[in-house]
């Protein structure tokens, strides 16, 4: 308790600043990550001792070296982006849906199922549609459940969808063990690997086309959806207050289950995309741990479903980056994993500096 | 004269962004004075009292207390220069006692011993004057007995300079009253006290001295026996001003809304509202007065239809025209029913940003709260929206970049306006605000009379609830006193007086009544 008799400021102080322009917001978010990629150079010649900028060039190749890793890398994209585009309603609403990996694996085993036992019976187009509308349905029952319960008897919706994650994973299990192809091997194995019935038919000579016009589609209505329309009206104000909700006449309760049906439903299809667009096979990896990923593309992206094309791609070009540099170097995947650590928190502590300001003490000019 | 300088303060400067909240400010506080601190809101009194408690940290200027100068980083180093400050919220442990509460966070050797503290209290209480009983638990205490604590508090740590932040707002003229007289007693014995209130006659009946800031400046200091209430509010405002309420008579007034037996229980099953009847006419204000948590809140949600009621009670809506002659039956109905039963309601509720208004929207969005379901289709109609923001922000002189900026970054005043121009824009029947003009500073609040007012001209039944008892009794036709969830009297505001509405405000009350 000491009380010092000469005037000394504090070193370091820390103040809100009072909104900021958008190229300026944009300035400091460029700024993090060259700033990130010299951190990571310095962290790899440390380690390594190899040149930064090959090691860069290595992971620019790992992403986009062929046209064949280009797409590779635009179907992982999308595939993140479309979970992004259905986690965006629900955390609008601040309803912590981190189900998506369930809501996406459930969407997956019916398509898979569907895939086996109507493919040799039914057109690929009508079996497609079939499979979307099944996996739309299960998604949105996901993400129902938890909100009925919120609704009803205010539950954490935080647990409820996490724990509805490791029912779809055992559901998904006990599905690979029935289905086991070829026996023994604990794997699904390609479905319809000869008539690739229920597959993503080609578009424009892309065996992907499909993939990046759906979800293409998903994102532009979502932005609609939640900008323009009076349901997502609602669930801003909702998100913004439940009180000035019941005020202005909105059941908090109907928006709750409403969205969440949404939400889930668009993850469910992002399961079907997996599924029919992708692998052509059902797993317990089938999400990959996307469904927890794409909640940072979200809320980076600030519910802005085109902020989150971007953020997708780089976040699935880190990825690919890493393991090409993993390969390409004899680095181990922890190598990699620290350089997408340093850059992601980078990109996060830049909306720190967005915000706030820190003053050094002596420093502060006049005026600003 | 013999007062000695408490602290004085040499260019102060604190800044938040672009805003100067104080800039240069020089003054002192004098020891056995009482010093009303007397700004508009965002003048920058409180930043500057918080800077002398160790909340902000100046940017520029100098602190001197007792002639030496001083850095207060916080509130412990305030503490070790004998400066405490009463927050307008308390900042008390429910489930502690008095004693408890007093020695809590206070760092002393060996076993901590209560009876010791509560003897030292008793001993500070008898010297000033106060009523306070260590051994109660807070959450038995009315509001006047938690600030009673928290002065206390402040004394026990040694404090010789008080910081009184609003005091006032939350007690009744009697308990006003009494805390005078301890602040009183306490000047007489030498301390230097500060008391921020918004309140003019308070100011003239307490202080010793007024110091006045306006927009951040330090404007100058008058001895209170050297000015009247109409001086200090031009020093406040910066020009002349009028501070008279025109309160025209009611123009044949109708009865609009008629509640009968309204019972209300809250979540906890504690009674909120107790057999509470009465009739609100059109053309004229009914006043609300009470105790704050006397039940204001739940009368007016019981009404907008987002309150639980009891069975039995009634609020009928009787402004419906020639078709609908006994009008219609609110209770059991969802404000969405309300609203689609013609029913024209208005409501400013007490929690704006988290009851009235979306924050995170503009003033466009903000106005789409009442009117987005209107029109076919799924996309919103953003036209009509964008246009009556545009008029609430030339009609009410809003501030604010424009209307698609977040509310929540606008000031006070301005939140209000935007809430109360909205809900005017709805052309009501009935018209219910709750504390419409808390926080605001005189020339938005006389802004907001005057809008009530003319909603009173055009017939509609304006329910004010308010916890100014002077502007109650010169705004209001009738006033209507709450007390512990029940009606202890409705009387006629110009008839009353202060007095007898305070009297009421406490009738039930078993303990604290003093009458």
């Amino acid at each position: 308790m000491s009380v010092t008799k000469h005037s000394k400021e504090p070193l370091l102080r820390i103040a809100k600043r009072d909104g900021i322009s958008r190229p300026k917001a944009y300035g400091i978010r460029i700024a993090a990550v060259l700033l990130s990629l010299v951190v990571s150079g310095i962290f790899i010649f440390a380690v390594t001792s190899l040149n930064p900028i090959q090691v860069y060039q290595a992971m620019f190749s790992g992403a986009f070296g062929s046209a064949r890793r280009s797409w590779v890398t635009i179907r992982d994209a999308m595939m993140l982006l479309c979970i992004g585009v259905g986690l965006a309603p629900a955390f609008k609403m601040r309803f912590w849906n981190v189900g998506a990996e369930g809501q996406v694996l459930i969407g997956g085993i019916l398509t898979a199922g569907l895939m086996r036992a109507l493919g040799a019976s039914v057109p690929t187009p009508v079996l497609l549609l079939i499979m979307a509308a099944a996996s739309l349905l299960a998604g949105g029952l996901w993400g129902i459940v938890p909100a009925v319960f919120k609704a009803y008897w205010n539950t954490n919706e935080t647990l409820f969808t996490l724990m509805m994650n490791y029912v779809a994973i055992q559901l998904t299990s006990y599905c690979v063990a029935l289905w086991e192809n070829p026996k023994g091997s604990n794997t699904v194995g390609v479905i319809n690997q000869s008539t690739q019935a229920g597959w993503f038919p080609e578009v424009f000579g892309q065996a992907y086309g499909l993939n990046v016009i759906l979800v293409l589609a998903l994102t532009i209505g979502m932005f609609l959806y939640l900008k323009y329309s009076k349901q997502g009206y609602e669930i801003t104000v909702v998100g913004d207050s439940e009180n000035t909700a019941r005020y202005a006449g909105i059941s908090v309760k109907k928006v709750t289950i409403r969205t969440m049906a949404i939400s889930g439903a668009i993850c469910g299809l992002a399961g079907f995309i997996a599924v029919a667009g992708a692998s052509h096979t059902i797993s317990t990896s089938t999400a990959g741990g996307r469904g927890f990923t794409a909640i940072i593309v979200a809320w980076l992206a600030q519910f802005n479903t085109f902020v989150m094309v971007l953020i997708s791609f780089l976040l699935v070009f880190l990825q690919k980056g890493a393991i090409q540099i993993a390969s390409q170097f004899n680095l181990n995947d922890y190598a990699s994993n620290v350089i997408t650590g340093i850059i992601l928190f980078f990109i996060l502590a830049s909306e720190f500096f967005i915000n706030y300001r820190v003053i050094v003490r002596g420093k502060e000019a006049e005026g600003k | 004269m013999e007062q000695s300088n408490a602290i004085q303060l040499k260019g102060i400067t604190k800044r938040f962004g672009k805003v100067v909240a104080n800039d240069h400010i020089s003054m002192e506080i004098r020891r056995g004075e009482v010093l009303s601190l007397l700004g508009e809101n965002g003048s920058g009194k409180t930043t500057l009292m918080n800077m002398l408690s160790g909340i902000y940290f100046p940017d520029e200027g100098e602190i001197l207390v007792n002639g030496e100068p001083v850095t207060i980083a916080s509130p412990k180093d305030a503490f070790a220069c004998g400066i405490g400050m009463i927050h307008q919220h308390f900042k008390l442990v429910d489930v502690f006692t008095a004693a408890e509460n007093i020695v809590l966070g206070l760092e002393s050797e060996g076993k901590l011993n209560l009876k010791e503290a509560a003897a030292r209290i008793r001993e500070i209480s008898e010297k000033y004057g106060f009523s306070i009983d260590p051994n109660k638990k807070v959450y038995d205490m009315s509001v006047s007995e938690k600030q009673t604590v928290e002065i206390v508090k402040v004394l026990y740590r040694g404090a010789d300079i008080l910081i009184l932040d609003e005091p006032t707002a939350v007690l009744t003229p009697q308990e006003t009253d009494r805390l005078f007289a301890v602040m009183r007693n306490m000047r007489e014995d030498g301390k230097a006290l500060v008391i921020i209130t918004h309140k003019l006659h308070e100011v003239m009946d307490v202080s010793d001295r007024v110091a006045v800031l306006r927009k951040g400046q330090y404007i100058g200091d008058v001895a209170t026996k050297d000015t009247n209430p109409q001086k200090l509010t031009d020093m406040m405002v910066g020009r002349a001003t009028t501070l008279n309420i025109d309160r025209p008579d009611p123009v044949n007034p109708v009865p609009r809304l008629e509640v009968s037996n309204l019972t209300v229980f809250d979540n906890l099953g504690v009674k909120r509202l107790d057999n509470v009847s009465f009739t609100a006419m059109g053309g004229e204000i009914l006043g609300i007065a009470g105790i704050a948590g006397s039940g204001q809140k739940e009368l007016l949600e019981s009404v907008a239809g987002l309150q639980h009621v009891q069975s039995g009670a009634s609020i009928r809506y009787t402004a419906m025209g020639e078709e609908h002659r006994d009008g219609v039956e609110l209770v059991g109905k969802t404000p969405l029913q309300i609203k689609q039963s013609g029913v024209s309601l208005a409501f400013v509720p007490e929690d704006r940003l988290g009851m009235g208004l979306v924050g995170s929207l503009g003033m466009t969005g903000n106005m789409l709260l009442r009117s987005y379901r209107n029109g076919k289709g799924f996309f919103t109609d953003r036209k009509k929206p964008e246009q009556l923001a545009e008029t609430v922000m030339e009609e009410l002189e809003v501030v604010t970049p424009s209307t698609s900026f977040p509310v929540r970054r606008l000031s006070g005043g301005n939140v209000q306006k935007v809430l109360v121009g909205r809900e005017i824009a709805q052309e009501p029947s009935v018209l219910m605000t709750a504390y419409a003009v808390r926080g605001l500073d005189i020339n938005t609040s006389y802004t907001i009379y005057n809008l009530l007012t003319e909603q009173k001209m055009k017939g509609v039944a304006v329910i004010y609830v308010g916890e100014d008892l002077d502007v109650l009794l010169e705004l209001c036709d009738r006033i209507l006193v709450l007390c512990g969830g029940q009606v202890s009297g409705i009387v006629d505001a110009r008839k009353t007086t202060k007095e007898e509405v305070g009297l009421l405000m406490t009738r039930f009350q078993k303990e604290g009544s003093k009458a």
